[in-house]
């Protein structure tokens, strides 16, 4: 999944789950996972391309697997609200700057609770099939909706 | 002592998260929606504690952790012990001077279902608030014990159907009435208790911030829609918690030194409960003729509810 969105290089590195298994009585009791490498700071203060992510970390997985519809985002029709960052469930709407850039495809599970929260006519959000072309589609995208009286 | 800005929602959109994806929560959970929250509205250092549920199991599969800051994974009861004991242990090794970064500023939380809140974990959250520790004990209450396949918890409501209240021919599902677990933790003298919910992003943002800020352990119950069973499209979260809330089956409000209740939400137009039991799967048998009665009484319950609250607010008791 290419990136071409505000990340760090290793996000979405692996499938998840498909890292070698070992057996019960072979993993470590009370293990730590360090969640980055090195000294650890207050990750509040860096942005997720600013972090150096230990293997451990889940952002280094990939859960896009997981989906079978996804959304598109239209950035002509934004107003950057942000609903679809504040409730996103699975960190997967990239924000900077007060501004909506886009999704991460590696994370996004496809719920469509972004679709649902996005107020403006027509959606900058809406859901597609996983297969389909984002271009293609943003080409098409449906013009405003009359109000239902 | 940095906290962030919640003006509005693009100011707090400039957050960094600290709670990673590739989690393995359902998707639609709000589980993850209330704790992302948390972890945004504070800028300080963060020592969290959860307990068993579907919060850990997701966020803590081998070799994955999808925490950025200090998180303890514990047993089904001990949320509160693992949280309040780090923050004993914090104190203790500040006044020693053992500690690397003992001006850093640094808030303890937990986290529990409400399987292990409202039930499992009860006795050990009822002493961790009795001792007094600096901490936060944040409720996900999905109203069920969600992670082993929902059974019926004292959180459940009344007519909701899970797998140990099941609803048939003989049943209208759960007999009993939810736990009142807001008054309880006032109860224990806790400067600071409150019932909050993900839509109202930022009523609980401030709530949130102000259990952080408040010395002393604070409680707070957040409402947190189950897609997977509560049986409702997971597109839909958001939409469920507005019709908990507009319904006043989830009131949100604190409660500050145990009698000081402010109401933090009052629908403009409150809906009746109807509307939101027949959002979701969980209540659907309640639309049988034989049920009707049991929607009735859960309006009334709400009604009695709501009227107490605003008789409470009123005179601040
Ligand atoms: C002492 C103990 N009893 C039972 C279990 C099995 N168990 C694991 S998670 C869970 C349900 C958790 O329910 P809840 O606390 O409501 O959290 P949810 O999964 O709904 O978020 C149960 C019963 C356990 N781990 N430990
Ligand atoms: S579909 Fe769901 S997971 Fe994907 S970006 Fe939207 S809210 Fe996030
Ligand atoms: S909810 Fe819609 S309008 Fe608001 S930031 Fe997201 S895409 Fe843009
Ligand atoms: S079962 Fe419910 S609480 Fe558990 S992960 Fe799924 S939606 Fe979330
Ligand atoms: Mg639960």
């Amino acid at each position: 999944m290419s990136k071409g969105l505000e990340g760090n290089d290793n996000r979405g590195a692996r499938e998840l789950g498909a890292e070698e298994k070992v057996g019960w009585d072979e993993v470590t009791q009370g293990v730590v996972l360090h969640s980055f490498v090195g000294e650890s700071k207050n990750a509040a203060f860096l942005k997720p391309e600013e972090r150096v992510y230990n293997d451990f970390n889940s952002y280094t997985a990939t859960v896009a697997s997981w989906r079978i519809i996804k959304p598109i985002y239209n950035r002509d029709i934004c107003i950057d609200c942000q609903n679809c960052w504040v409730w996103c469930p699975d960190t997967s709407i990239i924000s900077r700057d007060k501004q909506m850039l886009g999704i991460d495809y590696d994370h996004c599970k496809g719920c469509g609770v972004c679709v649902e929260v996005c107020p403006t006519n027509p959606k900058s959000l809406l859901m597609f099939n996983e297969a389909a072309d984002n271009d293609a589609e943003l080409e098409n995208w449906p013009v405003k909706e009359k109000k239902a009286k | 002592m940095a906290i962030t800005s919640i003006k509005n929602l693009k100011e707090f959109s400039t957050n960094n998260d600290r709670f990673e994806g590739a989690h393995l929560l359902c998707p639609g959970c709000a589980h993850s929606m209330i704790v992302r929250e948390l972890m945004n509205c504070t800028d300080d250092n963060l020592v969290i504690a959860s307990n068993t549920g579907c919060l850990e199991v997701s966020t803590a599969v081998y070799p994955y952790t999808s925490w950025d800051t200090s998180w303890i994974h514990i047993g089904f009861e001990n949320a509160a012990t693992a949280a309040s004991c780090a923050e004993a242990m914090y104190k203790a090794r500040k006044k020693k001077g053992t500690l690397p970064d003992a001006d850093a500023p640094v808030k303890f939380v937990a986290f529990g279902g409400d399987g292990s809140t409202y039930d499992i974990g009860f006795q050990w959250l009822s002493g961790a608030m009795e001792r007094g520790h600096d901490f936060t004990y944040i409720c996900l209450d999905n109203e069920n014990y969600a992670n082993t396949g929902g059974q019926r918890s004292s959180a459940t409501p009344v007519g909701a159907h899970t797998s140990t209240a099941q609803a048939g021919s003989h049943s209208y599902g759960k007999k009993q009435k939810k736990k009142d677990m807001v008054a309880i933790m006032a109860a224990h003298g806790a400067p600071y208790v409150a019932q909050l919910a993900p839509n109202k992003w930022k009523s609980m943002a401030k709530g949130f911030q102000k259990a952080l800020e408040t010395e002393g352990p604070c409680f707070i119950n957040t409402v947190s829609a189950c897609t997977t069973e509560w049986k409702f499209d997971p597109k839909d979260t958001i939409h469920i918690t507005d019709l908990a809330t507009d319904s006043l089956m989830f009131p949100v409000y604190e409660i500050i030194d145990g009698h000081e209740l402010n109401i933090l939400y009052r629908p403009k137009n409150i809906i009746k409960v109807e509307d939101y039991l027949g959002s979701q799967g969980r209540y659907r048998h309640l639309f049988k003729p034989q049920n009707k009665h049991i929607i009735e009484r859960i309006q009334k319950d709400i009604d009695e509810k709501w009227a107490l609250l605003q008789r409470r607010e009123e005179a601040r008791i």
